[in-house]
């Protein structure tokens, strides 16, 4: 088995979920109490990856990586670094690509949460941010861990905006998924099988803990 | 301490608007019934009185602040009112235990202090040996004191209490109102209680404001209120019924005599009865007789004799207002005050068993 890729896949998968939580708590939160209402188009812009051909996707990116975008330019005069082909510019398509897949369970569960707790943490003088942290994250927690794992489990299995954005290189943007794409081109059959058995593996127990987790959320 | 004086007014989109126009003196620490018809907006006017909902104009002065002022764009929110607001079915933090519940609002208090005020506030209301529990494992008066107790907890300069007992089966119910009115006039915080029932209004409330039809229709003391519905939509609301003050005179087999004005009537014994209390009489239950040639000792038949104030027609009944030791109101049909000759002046007895009257305690008994 590839162990730089899986190094590689995971590393992505853990810092995706940790910027997923950052950015999609703060979205799921806004979406469950906004009362805006053209909010449909931020929810069809957050679930668009979902419907959306990930070439599709990684060919957008592509462009707003190159040096010729203000993005990519931009990222090259601060760091010295290309954002296409780079570690970096993969995990910034892993957060948009994984954003449904966290953002959806946290909406459904912190809209689960109900609103009269909140009033009453605001009537006994919490502020809304403090509410949302002594109120609304407990109660929502299981969602919250759900929505993480399938975007921990996402990530790993990730491969048409890999390829289009990250492309093939080792240590650097050669994920699991990549490496079983490899191994089959080259007739390595037990290495794919070997790569694929941990991705299923790693799969289903995911989908395992979610809908547990799920099961709980309800019946509490 | 000054006056919450308030003009609410709230419009649905597939419903009613809610106007409530009212100034209430808080000096003295007193309980106000809010008292109306489901629908006619009592809720909506406590939750604008906390800030949870912002009325479409008007004002909220409490004291010398300004809460809300539409004109001048001023909204205070929740967080700075400094009010305790009981929900109807509590809104307990199911993740938190009972000590956590009460201290919730008590956050930038040192955790001695907090814990102290923690125990303090459930010694008052006798659920010290639940602070380790979850609500989930709380029955629902259990509940109704946390939920009290994390409101009193950072000492509000106002309660607002939402329905307190309806969530309560009808034995709790009963067993709590007594104790309620108590806790309010001992922690001397003005409160007001939102409620459509009437004996929780009477139980429990000081003055009474009633909201009708869109607005305050209203505003007196409880018994007055009851006693003297100001116009027709007071009177509908508040039902045809005689509330007036009564105090314990003796007991004697399970029923209780008991002094109304200048006369002494005997009722049911509901225990717990050893202060202030209201006789409650239903109108249709009061019967008219030609006044007797002498007058005839008190026994369980509750004989009162007096004279007629007044006598209207109300549809196919009349209602008659009599002076008998206290102000009497009847409901008889026409054709008996015909045969009774009912004009004002003329003299009557009434009848009123004593099964038809209710007596409300308004302080609770000794704990047995």
């Amino acid at each position: 088995m590839d162990l730089a890729a899986l190094r590689l896949s995971v590393l992505l998968a853990v810092l995706n979920t940790l910027a997923l939580l950052a950015i999609g708590l703060p979205i799921a939160h806004w979406l469950t109490t906004t009362r805006w209402r053209w909010k449909v188009l931020v929810e069809a812009v957050v679930a668009l990856p979902l419907v959306l051909p990930p070439t599709v996707l990684g060919f957008y990116l592509l462009l707003a990586f190159s040096p010729r975008s203000p993005l990519g330019r931009g990222y090259f005069a601060a760091t010295g670094r290309s954002l296409a082909f780079s570690f970096e510019g993969l995990l910034v398509g892993s957060i948009i690509y994984g954003l449904p897949f966290a953002v959806q369970p946290f909406t459904a569960a912190l809209a689960r949460v109900d609103q009269r707790l909140v009033e009453a943490s605001y009537s006994l003088g919490e502020a809304p941010l403090l509410t949302f942290w002594r109120v609304s994250l407990p109660l929502a927690l299981p969602g919250v861990i759900a929505g993480a794992v399938l975007a921990f489990a996402h990530t790993l299995g990730e491969f048409g905006m890999v390829l289009m954005v990250g492309g093939n290189i080792p240590g650097e943007t050669r994920t699991l998924s990549i490496s079983i794409f490899d191994a089959v081109e080259q007739l390595d059959y037990a290495s794919a099988g070997r790569t694929s058995l941990l991705l299923l593996v790693v799969s289903f127990s995911v989908l395992v803990v979610t809908y547990s987790l799920q099961r709980r959320s309800l019946l509490a | 301490m000054g006056t919450l004086s308030f003009d609410i007014q709230k419009r649905f989109a597939r419903g009613p608007t809610v106007r409530a126009t009212l100034d209430l003196p808080l000096d003295q620490a007193r309980v106000t019934v809010l008292y109306g018809p489901s629908g006619a907006g009592k809720t909506t006017v406590l939750r604008c009185l906390a800030g949870l909902d912002v009325s479409d104009s008007g004002y909220i002065r409490f004291g010398e602040e300004r809460w809300f002022d539409s004109a001048a764009r001023r909204f205070v929110p929740p967080q700075r009112r400094g009010i305790g607001l009981l929900f109807q079915d509590y809104a307990l933090f199911p993740h938190l235990t009972v000590a956590e519940n009460i201290g919730y609002a008590l956050r930038r208090v040192a955790a001695g202090e907090r814990a102290t005020r923690v125990d303090e506030v459930a010694r008052l209301l006798h659920i010290d040996d639940l602070l380790e529990r979850r609500p989930g494992c709380l029955s629902g008066g259990q509940r109704q004191r946390v939920a009290l107790g994390r409101a009193l907890a950072p000492r509000p300069r106002l309660l607002l209490l939402d329905e307190p007992l309806s969530a309560l089966d009808a034995p709790t119910r009963e067993e709590l109102r007594g104790e309620l009115r108590a806790l309010l006039e001992r922690t001397g915080i003005p409160s007001i209680v939102v409620t459509h029932d009437r004996v929780e209004a009477m139980a429990l409330g000081d003055r009474m404001v009633v909201l009708a039809e869109g607005g305050v229709r209203q505003v007196g003391a409880v018994h007055e209120v009851f006693s003297a519905p100001a116009d027709l939509v007071v009177a509908r609301v508040v039902g045809t019924e005689n509330v007036a003050p009564a105090s314990l005179v003796e007991r004697r087999d399970g029923l209780a005599l008991v002094a109304v004005g200048a006369a002494r009537l005997w009722a049911l014994d509901p225990g717990r009865l050893d202060g202030e209390a209201y006789a409650c009489i239903r109108a249709e239950d009061v019967v008219l007789q030609p006044a007797p040639a002498t007058a005839t000792a008190t026994s369980a038949r509750n004989e009162l004799v007096g004279t007629v104030r007044a006598a209207t027609d109300e549809g196919p009944l009349v209602r008659v207002t009599l002076d008998c030791g206290f102000r009497l109101v009847a409901l008889v049909t026409r054709s008996s005050a015909r045969r009774l000759a009912l004009a004002p002046g003329a003299p009557v007895a009434a009848l009123v068993k004593a099964p038809a009257i209710r007596i409300v305690p308004r302080s609770p008994g000794e704990r047995s």
